[in-house]
């Protein structure tokens, strides 16, 4: 049954991570009883393990609520997650145009951060109806009226009738509601009589399905029989159902009309063939032009993917596979390593999407991984004019032929109270960043921008901000573009032997600093051998930067225990083992820490 | 020649466990108890009437035996008598009979009675002849005690001892070492014992190793040389990797386990080889003492399980023992393996046999780890 469109809201939660989107989202749920008490879980809308556990959500999911509000009538409140990370940018941009309107969270006690502003803005570029709300009043540290101020000076939001909630306690959770069904405008632009044009936000691989596509319907409707197209791509589907997402279920339905926000299942076998961004119409009653905004996910950050046990590369090929059924920004490639032999090159978002593929594959398909040294996209111009794209180290073209390089860069957003800036300044100026404007949001917090390589970001650069601001700045980046840069390509060398799998690319500024730390990093890492190891650190074939592995003096079980051989045989064979789990440079044995410890220098 | 090398002795080892110690040294992970459970008299009678059944159902006889522990001393003169006295009989025991001892647990006449039983070797727990480097080592006994019971085991005719060392214990230099090195050649013992200590997990070693002072890889490696050239300068022979002797004083029971020849282990936590098969009592007391069957362990003495074992002697191993007891060569690949590590000055490899140098000795967990 069609709720008139009068009666819909469409809209979506953001917030700054940790100011408690997702337990607002369970509040909602509970109280308009979308949910059983007994099925309620600890925030039931990430219901990937990983989110739970990271507190972050990671691909957007979409629920319709039912309730009545204080004026007598029924709403249908269609709540759109988003994504909670810079490197899921597109995504949240995509669940946004969806709606039309954006519950924003401030937590009360931490006020506005970056995210809370960047998520803002990029809600009113969608021309979306904010309605702010300050959450966890239960803390001992909220502040609710500062808070609700700053929100003012800040973001230019009237805040003093915001609603002032506990979405853990569930205080004052009804407030929301009601602020949702007075706030939110309803879809009554939508056109039932035009073509269907709907927006995908979100697409889902499921094993019985194939992919459940969540849209958006703008105009049109659709039902199930009829011919769906992807207006991107071209690709058409007999849709099998239709229908709108519940908290548990999925609930069937007629048809979805304008203003609706539901989903089609339609036998589509990858997400990939469902782009986000992408706009659905039917092949018996097109529409002409697409949605505004569809634009396809690049990987930005890629890195070889090694089975620990080349026995496990099928194994990895079928995960992959899997992963990137249900997530159309990962990319793979099989490559080939001389030092880890057969593995996959891989295209991530950025880091956090790759930590969580990379988890996965470990947790979910219970595989043994190595990975190396994440790298973003270079543009190398040789001489003859040909220019390269470059991911891998090992395709480095010889100097000789290289005119000049391109790399990425970012625009960066760090925002921080204002005894950090110093220490901001100085990480990002180490970061080979350009200082492009600083703002004072309140008079006691600033809002940098940098101009920051991407490749100075991807590996730590997070981790050290927060160390280096006890916490307290939060990062936000978006590509600008590629400028030129002077890199060289780094080449470990471990008893003469080049260790492919250790190359990376850097600027030539920080040549020195990084070839030290590496060859460090390695000596401390790599166990001692029968033979004395050098470890060199070059380019092209100069040695930049030297260490030396000592020979092992000693590694002798001297007791007997009681006779007992079967321990000691037992010993050797576990030695035996982890030998065997080792990796092989000629003659040296290198242990998977010390590629995680190259890769992570700063810590 | 050692003349007990090669050859597969028909008569086997016998050990005896004696789990009990006053109180735990912080690196020792063996068995061992207080005596609070069950009595130094009856376990006394668990063992016998152990011994009693095993020669019952084995027939063999035995060429060595060994008292180990815990702290054999701790259960009294008489009682390691009755032991000794009854293996006499029971496996005719007939070669050395050794005696593990704690110079801080022994009785007035402790000696007297036990030589008369017919035990003829002492092992003392000695660890360090520098009381300060003992005592951080759980050991209470102050160096003259050493010597005073060294003098009293002769004194009772027995001039077989043979001294426990520690390397790489904490505080311990190569200089300190050097104290205990001139001790032991002092007294004259033929026979000295040096472990490296191993960090044992859940010891209180284990767990306090960063605050222990201990000596480095490369300082332990040292000091193993020095111990080694200074003892052998004073005529004792290098014979197995932690065991020195001047010739003939070689320790007959333990070689019994690096020649992967038989043994019976009786007691908690003892191991044993018998017939092809091994098989051992678990840690814990009551299991022996309620006279329950020891655990199989899978079958012992494959090729790989000598080479391992037979590695670990000066004497290494004999291409015409190996194919005297095995039927067949040894692979090709191993002596490749072999000649590759002797020239790294790891490995001896001759016409007639193939061992370990004393650096390989150093390294013989990764050596073995490769060759097997």
């Amino acid at each position: 049954m069609a709720t008139k469109k009068e009666n819909i809201r469409n809209f979506s939660i953001i917030a700054h991570i940790d100011h408690g989107k997702s337990t607002l989202a369970d509040r909602l749920l509970e109280k308009t009883e979308s949910v059983a008490v007994r099925d309620m879980t600890e925030q039931l809308l990430d219901d990937m393990d990983l989110e739970k556990e990271r507190g972050i959500t990671i691909k957007a999911h979409a629920v319709k609520l039912n309730y009545k509000a204080k004026d007598g009538e029924e709403y249908e409140l269609n709540l759109i997650d988003t994504p909670g990370h810079v490197d899921f940018n597109y995504e949240v941009s995509r669940s946004l145009a969806a709606c039309e309107g954006a519950v924003l969270i401030v937590d009360a006690s931490q006020g506005v951060e970056a995210q809370t502003l960047a998520n803002t803005y990029l809600a009113l570029d969608h021309d979306l109806e904010i309605v702010p709300v300050i959450n966890k009043i239960d803390l001992p540290a909220a502040d609710p009226e500062r808070v609700a101020a700053e929100v003012e000076d800040v973001i230019g939001l009237e805040c003093m009738n915001a609603p002032r909630v506990s979405a853990k306690t569930g205080e004052n959770i009804e407030s929301v509601l009601e602020k949702i069904v007075s706030d939110i405008p309803a879809p009554i632009d939508s056109d039932d009589s035009k073509p269907l044009r709907a927006l995908v936000f979100d697409s889902v691989y499921d094993n019985y399905k194939g992919v459940i596509v969540y849209v958006r319907v703008v105009d049109g409707k659709i039902k199930a029989g009829d011919t769906m197209r992807m207006m991107a791509t071209g690709a058409e589907f007999t849709v099998v159902d239709v229908g709108y997402m519940r908290a548990t279920s999925m609930e069937s339905a007629k048809e979805l009309t304008s203003g609706e926000v539901g989903y089609i299942t339609a036998s589509i076998k990858t997400v990939g063939d469902a782009r986000v961004g992408d706009t659905v119409t039917t092949a018996e009653y097109p529409a002409s032009e697409p949605l505004p905004g569809y634009r396809k996910v690049n990987p930005m950050v890629f890195c070889g993917v090694y089975p620990a046990d080349g026995a496990d590369y099928e194994n990895l090929r079928e995960a992959l596979e899997k992963l990137q059924l249900n997530d159309a920004a990962l990319s793979f490639e099989p490559e080939t390593s001389g030092a880890l032999g057969f593995g996959f090159r891989c295209g991530f978002l950025g880091l956090l999407h790759l930590e969580i593929i990379q988890e996965r594959l470990e947790r979910e398909y219970d595989l043994d991984l190595v990975t190396t040294i994440p790298s973003v996209v270079y543009k190398i111009h040789l001489s003859d004019g040909t220019v390269l794209e470059i991911d891998n180290p090992t395709n480095y073209p010889d100097p000789a032929y290289i005119a000049y390089s391109e790399e990425p860069i970012t625009k960066a957003n760090i925002y921080a109270p204002n005894e950090y800036v110093g220490a901001i300044m100085d990480l990002c100026q180490e970061r080979r960043g350009v200082f492009k404007d600083m703002t004072y949001v309140t008079p006691d917090r600033v809002d940098i921008a940098y101009e920051l390589p991407l490749n100075e970001i991807i590996y730590d650069f997070f981790d050290v901000l927060k160390s280096r601001t006890k916490g307290y700045a939060s990062f936000d980046y978006e590509i600008k573009g590629y400028e030129r840069s002077d890199l060289v390509k780094l080449d470990v060398l471990l008893n003469g032997d080049g260790v492919d799998a250790l190359s990376f690319i850097i600027h030539s500024d920080k040549a020195y600093g990084r070839a030290r730390k590496i060859a460090e990093k390695l000596k401390e890492h790599i166990p001692r051998q029968m033979f004395e190891i050098p470890v060199q650190i070059a380019i092209g074939g100069k040695v930049i930067a030297r260490e030396t592995i000592k020979a092992m003096r000693k590694d002798v079980l001297a007791k007997c225990y009681g006779g007992d051989i079967t321990r000691k045989k037992k010993l050797l064979e576990k030695q035996k083992e982890g030998k065997k789990r080792m990796r092989h440079f000629g003659t040296v044995e290198v242990p998977q820490e010390a590629f995680m410890a190259v890769l992570k220098l700063d810590e | 020649m050692l003349s007990f090398f090669g050859d597969i002795m028909k008569n086997i080892g016998l050990y005896i466990h004696i789990p009990f110690c006053k109180s735990k040294c912080p690196y020792c992970d063996f068995y061992s108890m207080r005596s609070d459970s069950v009595g130094y008299d009856d376990y006394t009678a668990c063992v016998i009437e152990s011994m009693e059944s095993w020669s019952d159902q084995l027939g063999r006889k035995a060429e060595t035996l060994y008292l180990g522990g815990g702290t054999p001393s701790l259960v009294g003169g008489k009682n390691i008598a009755f032991i000794v006295r009854r293996a006499k009989e029971l496996f005719d025991v007939d070669g050395e009979i050794t005696v593990e001892c704690n110079p801080s647990a022994i009785e007035e006449d402790f000696f007297e009675m036990v030589a008369k039983a017919g035990v003829n070797r002492i092992s003392l727990g000695m660890q360090s002849a520098v009381d300060s480097e003992r005592r951080k080592l759980g050991r209470t006994a102050d160096r003259d005690k050493v010597l005073k019971c060294i003098n009293e085991a002769r004194n009772a005719g027995i001039e077989n001892i043979t001294l426990d060392v520690m390397l790489g214990v904490p505080d311990q230099t190569t200089e300190s070492l050097k104290e205990t090195i001139d001790f032991c050649i002092e007294t004259g013992v033929p026979h000295i014992s040096a472990y490296m200590l191993k960090l044992e997990e859940g010891t209180y070693y284990y767990n306090y190793a960063d605050k222990l002072n201990l000596p480095d890889e490369d300082e332990t490696a040292d000091m193993y040389n020095v111990l080694a050239d200074e003892l052998e300068k004073h005529g004792f022979v290098h014979y197995e990797i932690s065991n020195f002797a001047k010739p003939g004083f070689e320790g007959k029971h333990n070689l019994k386990y690096w020649n992967a020849e038989e043994y019976l282990g009786i007691g908690p936590s003892a191991h044993s080889f018998i017939d092809g098969k091994r098989f051992y009592y678990p840690r814990d007391i009551e299991h022996f003492s309620f006279g329950k069957a020891p655990i199989d362990d899978g079958i012992g003495g494959d090729e790989e399980e000598y080479i391992m074992l037979r590695l670990r002697l000066n004497e290494g191993i004999v291409f015409e023992d190996y194919s005297k007891r095995y039927g067949k060569e040894l692979p090709t690949e191993f002596l490749e393996k072999a000649i590759f590590f002797e020239k790294q000055g790891l490995m001896r490899v001759t016409d007639k046999q193939i061992s370990l140098t004393r650096e390989g000795f150093l390294l013989s967990n990764t050596i073995i780890s490769e060759l097997i």
